[in-house]
């Protein structure tokens, strides 16, 4: 914070030069010709116009670097990266030389490729990316300024490149759209919070946008940035006219908005596309005297996904802790077996429960934590977007997940150890974070919140000389076991009670751990929330599918004036007449469609006539009849309203699937009932799919139905000690260079319920991968899949090398371009023209030997 | 909501589809127009036709079917448009959780797309008429003989990445995947163009008929989604 721009900041406003792209067309620069090639090409062009900029009274000179980077300058091209890169150093060094005063700012652009999950960049190849144009810019540059980026994760892997590989100052601006949003889907808050805690030293919005569309978006960026912001608009909206773009405002309408910008608090001022010397000189003009005012300090503890930011504040925060295999055998056993859906599952009803953030704990002794961490994190964060909390002891993989972390995650956890520390608050700094902090030192647990307070204030000192702010650390109270202390939870809620009022302070508890070792605990931990909620507690973590710690959260907030008219209560708890069933969580995410979804329509026992597949089962099976029969007069049965597993499994009803299959394993042998029930059921469907009678969705519906039913099956044959026999394995994969693979995951689906056992490597698999679990498994079959005509050159080099290495494996094919003749050409042994031919394949390469 | 076209894309060929699926597609394209985003945009250029190649400004290729296509015109219009970073999402989300629905939104998400296509060329084609031009189909990359290779120049000088946020992956998959890239003639002359199938396709054919030239231009003639001519 030093550096001599910051100081400059912090007296006056600073001026930004305007757009280069459109100068350099008008001076004979070409559609689809590379800008920066002229750094080199034509460095007087960019030397005057950098002078003009500064003649125009602009501070600082961006380098025409905007889209220098190697996917643009491939080693080996016709231009060397690094050659455009110090080129255009020495035409931004060359005009503020002329001028004598200015700072030149290394411009680092979007890579223009979408991050994974959303295309196929990988993270660490941005950062990579980013790391070789600061280290050829870094030394003559006076700042580096990240620019019109439209996803936060890129943004981020630039930030990181800049800070692990200069010690200048970042600046980092962000393109909105008119609603405030990424087109990632990030909102202000969220990028605010992310790029301060990556510790940039000023913030704001560029591109996309003119002055008067960015007004509002700059409101909301002052109402939660803590450092300069800058606002640097396109000339006004474009338009297209007679095939020149024109803006619909003029330079002196321009420099009268941004005069209002500079007002409202806007630091930093310049333009982006569209604008030129005559707008800046105007901009400077009037600009020039106006009063310089830092953002303040907003002390907003905020945590984010990619999409939005959680506040932690007076409002309180549920943290869902089951993504956690303490205690429970079933989750232990997903992370043996890289079951990640099922860890997906997880987070996924937790979210629909109402959780605002998710703790991510995969701990266990005999796994590669730090791996499984990062995998896991990668996987939740593409499919849900709530923030995550980072659970882990392993500093190694704390670092990894908060690196690949698309957001500003919360940390668990810190504590007052010195050893502690030294290693988690370097992490908290550079990546940034809000991180919890156990009030626990080398003396152990303080017994009296006084003692607890003593090693707080120690943990934010510290904090404070690592350059963390308090803002970005939780306070854990800590909460023992009240059947073990009866003092316990009073000491607690005492040390909730002082963070808050003496140190100012946000905390978070572990709620549940105070019923330890009592019975029928949720009545203690229900009763205790509400007591730490009234003391002050800011976020817990808890079971969010538990309706007593939701009752206690909901009336909490009705009774503490933190719910207005009491709507979230009345939305929870209005509608439905309670009946101990999940509550679903109003105030949660943005995906209600899945709870919605398996709550299918209860058709109850109705005839099925009118669906098409009847035609192809004539006559039920022998189990189907018993089943319908069976269920009926059960007697015990919940509601009375049933009908046999076969019906369920052919309609695709899995909520029924799952009653009528936990009914039918009261009378039968869970392999009668697969073979009796689940398989022709199956085959029905399946046979009605190849005719033409059934389609794809109620295939898939059908398959789902049949899957709620197997877990209930594997349950029960997992507690009697049997295991189901699997078939045999197949490989499934989207070639190299392909990353669409719903036609792979429909395969996949079929597949398992045909007791195959999947190994599914997912999409853009490397042949060379491919061979190798081919080999390693000795893998019968092979599914491959490729959409484009592009890739379907890798699916042919990967069975090219599967015919060497691994000449036993048979490989079927399939995908959109792909035809029978297409894929004989390539090699292949079968064509599968959709999944349930992949299945017959399977049964006809498999199948018969099992 | 486009249930004709989801069912298309779906694979029904005209056949109905019952009650669970229906009340499928109605909550896929509820929660689509909920959370998508669309955006669109384009550009004008001068159109040249050189002895080897069509130039169109930020772009050079040849294609006898583009060259049909634009044949009388002296501009183009390159035109993008997607639905977004949410409705890939929604499907990636889907497919780990359950896959009836991602397979239905996939569907939904594909017909709302070519909806939109629809609207925003609509809208163009208004716009040019008031100027006295009137357009050509659009023609997209990959469409009969034009080449996929196109599509890095042709997002170049919409400035798409920027603008829309529509970006390429190495083997010119487009990401987001629910985007569509076009070129679109402009010629002061109203008339029918012949597409090369002989078939459908002139400027006033009713959208059906549209849709079935498109399919007509494809080689892929055993597809499940072809459109059949009327």
């Amino acid at each position: 914070m030093s550096a001599k721009i910051m100081e400059e900041i912090s007296r006056r406003k600073v001026f930004c030069d305007g757009g280069m792209g459109s100068l350099l067309q008008a001076k004979g620069l070409k559609a689809g010709e590379l800008p920066e090639t002229w750094n080199v090409l034509r460095p007087e062009i960019l030397r005057e116009i950098h002078k003009a900029y500064l003649e125009a009274g602009c501070d600082i000179v961006t380098t025409n670097t905007f889209g220098a980077n190697r996917l643009k300058y491939p080693a080996g091209g016709p231009f060397d990266l690094k050659e455009i890169i110090e080129a255009a150093e020495d035409n931004a060094r060359w005009a503020v030389s002329q001028a004598g005063r200015g700072f030149v700012a290394l411009d680092l652009g979007p890579t223009g490729k979408l991050l994974k999950p959303l295309g196929d960049l990988d993270f660490d190849d941005a950062c990579h990316i980013y790391r070789e144009v600061v280290e050829a810019g870094r030394d003559r540059a006076d700042l580096i300024l990240v620019e019109t980026m439209s996803d936060g994760y890129e943004a981020k892997a630039a930030i990181l490149a800049a800070k692990e590989n200069s010690t200048l100052p970042v600046f980092a601006t962000m393109i909105f759209d008119g609603k405030g949003k990424l087109l990632t889907g990030g909102d202000v808050e969220s990028v605010v919070a992310l790029l301060e805690g990556l510790g940039v030293d000023a913030l704001g919005i560029n591109c996309g946008l003119g002055p008067v569309q960015m007004k509002a978006i700059l409101e909301q960026i002052l109402a939660c940035a803590s450092v300069p912001v800058i606002v640097n608009p396109n000339a006004g909206l474009p338009r297209s006219e007679k095939g020149v773009t024109v803006y619909d405002i003029d330079e002196d309408e321009f420099a009268c908005v941004m005069e209002e910008i500079g007002r409202m608090g806007a630091n930093v001022l310049g333009g982006c596309c569209g604008t030129t010397p005559g707008h800046i000189r105007k901009l400077t003009e009037r600009c020039r005297d106006l009063k310089q005012v830092l953002p303040g300090e907003k002390n907003r503890t905020v945590v984010t996904s990619y999409t939005h930011g959680v506040v932690i504040g007076k409002d309180p925060v549920i943290i869902g802790e089951r993504i956690n295999p303490t205690g429970k055998s079933r989750f232990k056993q997903a992370l043996r077996d890289h079951n990640l859906e099922y860890i997906l599952q997880e987070g996924v009803s937790q979210q629909d429960h109402g959780a605002h953030v998710l703790d991510v704990n995969v701990g266990l002794p005999e796994i590669d934590e730090p791996r499984m961490m990062e995998e896991v994190v990668k996987e939740l964060q593409s499919i849900i977007d709530l923030p995550l909390q980072i659970d882990t002891s392993d500093i190694q993989a704390m670092e990894r997940a908060m690196r690949i972390y698309n957001g500003k995650p919360l940390i668990n956890s810190v504590n007052g150890k010195k050893e502690s520390m030294e290693a988690v608050f370097p992490l908290v700094k550079h990546y940034g974070g809000v991180v919890v902090a156990l009030a626990l030192d080398e003396g152990g647990i303080p017994d009296t919140a006084q003692g607890r307070i003593e090693v707080a204030r120690k943990i934010y000192r510290t904090a404070a000389s690592y350059g963390i702010h308090p803002k970005d650390i939780l306070i854990d109270g800590l909460c023992l076991t009240v059947s073990s202390d009866s003092k316990g939870a009073l000491t607690t809620l005492e040390t909730l009670q002082r963070v808050r009022d003496e140190l100012g302070g946000k905390t978070i508890l572990g709620v549940s751990n105070i019923s330890f070792g009592l019975p029928q605990r949720e009545i203690i931990n229900g009763a205790f929330f509400t007591m730490a909620l009234a003391n002050g507690l800011n976020a817990a973590i808890i079971n969010p599918n538990s309706q007593v710690m939701m009752k206690a959260y909901y009336s909490f907030r009705a009774l503490a004036d933190l719910d207005s008219q009491c709507g979230d209560y009345i939305q929870v708890y209005g509608g439905a007449v309670q009946d101990g069933g999940g509550g679903t969580g109003g105030a949660g995410g943005t995906f209600g469609g899945v709870q919605k979804a398996t709550a299918v329509s209860a058709q109850g026992g109705r005839t099925e006539a009118d669906l098409s597949w009847a035609g192809t089962s004539p006559t039920p099976t022998r189990g189907n009849r018993e089943a319908a029969s069976g269920c009926g007069i059960s007697g015990g049965a919940p509601g009375g309203n049933f009908m046999g597993l076969g019906d369920c499994v052919r309609r695709g009803l899995k909520d029924k699937a799952r009653m009528a299959v936990t009914a039918l394993l009261e009378q039968r042998e869970a392999l009668d009932i697969i073979n009796e029930e689940m398989i022709p059921a199956l085959d029905v469907v399946g046979k009605g799919f190849e005719q033409g009678t059934v389609f794809l969705p109620q295939l898939l519906m059908s398959a789902e139905a049949a899957r709620e039913a197997f877990d209930v099956i594997k349950e029960r044959m997992s507690e009697k000690g049997q295991a189901q026999e699997k078939k045999g394995t197949i490989i499934l994969a989207t070639v190299k260079g392909d990353i669409h693979d719903i036609g792979k995951n429909i395969v996949k689906v079929l597949l398992e319920n045909y007791s195959y056992e999947v190994m599914d490597l997912g999409k853009d698999v490397a042949p060379e991968r491919i061979v190798e679990e081919t080999v390693k498994g000795r893998v019968p079959l092979v599914g491959l899949s490729a959409l484009m005509t592009t890739t379907v050159p890798s699916m042919e080099e990967t069975i090219k090398q599967l015919r060497k290495e691994a000449p036993w494996a048979k490989v079927m094919v399939g995908g959109a371009v792909l035809t029978e003749e297409y894929a004989r050409t390539i090699g292949a042994d079968q064509y599968c023209k959709d999944a349930m031919a992949s299945v017959n394949y399977a049964e006809s390469v498999i199948g018969g030997e099992a | 909501m486009n249930l004709k076209e989801t069912l298309r894309y779906l694979g029904y060929r005209g056949k109905e589809a019952d009650e669970q699926t229906l009340k499928l597609i109605g909550e896929c394209w509820e929660e689509l127009e909920e959370k998508t985003q669309r955006r669109a945009c384009f550009r004008e250029f001068p159109l040249v036709f050189l002895e080897d190649r069509i130039d169109m400004g930020c772009l050079q290729t040849e294609s006898r079917d583009l060259r049909k296509n634009l044949e009388g015109c002296s501009l183009v219009v390159l035109f993008a448009v997607t639905l977004g970073v949410m409705a890939d999402n929604l499907i990636r989300r889907y497919s780990r959780l359950e896959m009836s629905r991602a397979v239905v939104m996939q569907a939904a998400a594909a017909a709302m797309l070519e909806d939109y296509c629809d609207q925003v060329n609509e809208e163009l084609r208004l716009e040019y008429e008031k100027r006295g031009m009137f357009l050509r189909p659009r023609f997209s990359p990959g469409y009969g003989d034009f080449p996929l290779g196109c599509q890095p120049a042709l997002l170049g000088g919409l400035e798409a990445s920027k603008r829309v946020g529509i970006t390429l992956t190495d083997s010119y998959l487009m990401m987001p995947s629910k985007s569509v890239t076009a070129v679109i003639g402009v010629s002061k002359e109203r008339r029918s163009v012949p597409r090369c199938s002989g078939q459908g396709g002139t400027p006033e054919a009713s959208k059906e008929e549209r849709g079935a030239g498109k399919c007509l231009e494809c080689n892929k003639k055993d597809c499940l989604y072809r459109r059949k001519t009327i």
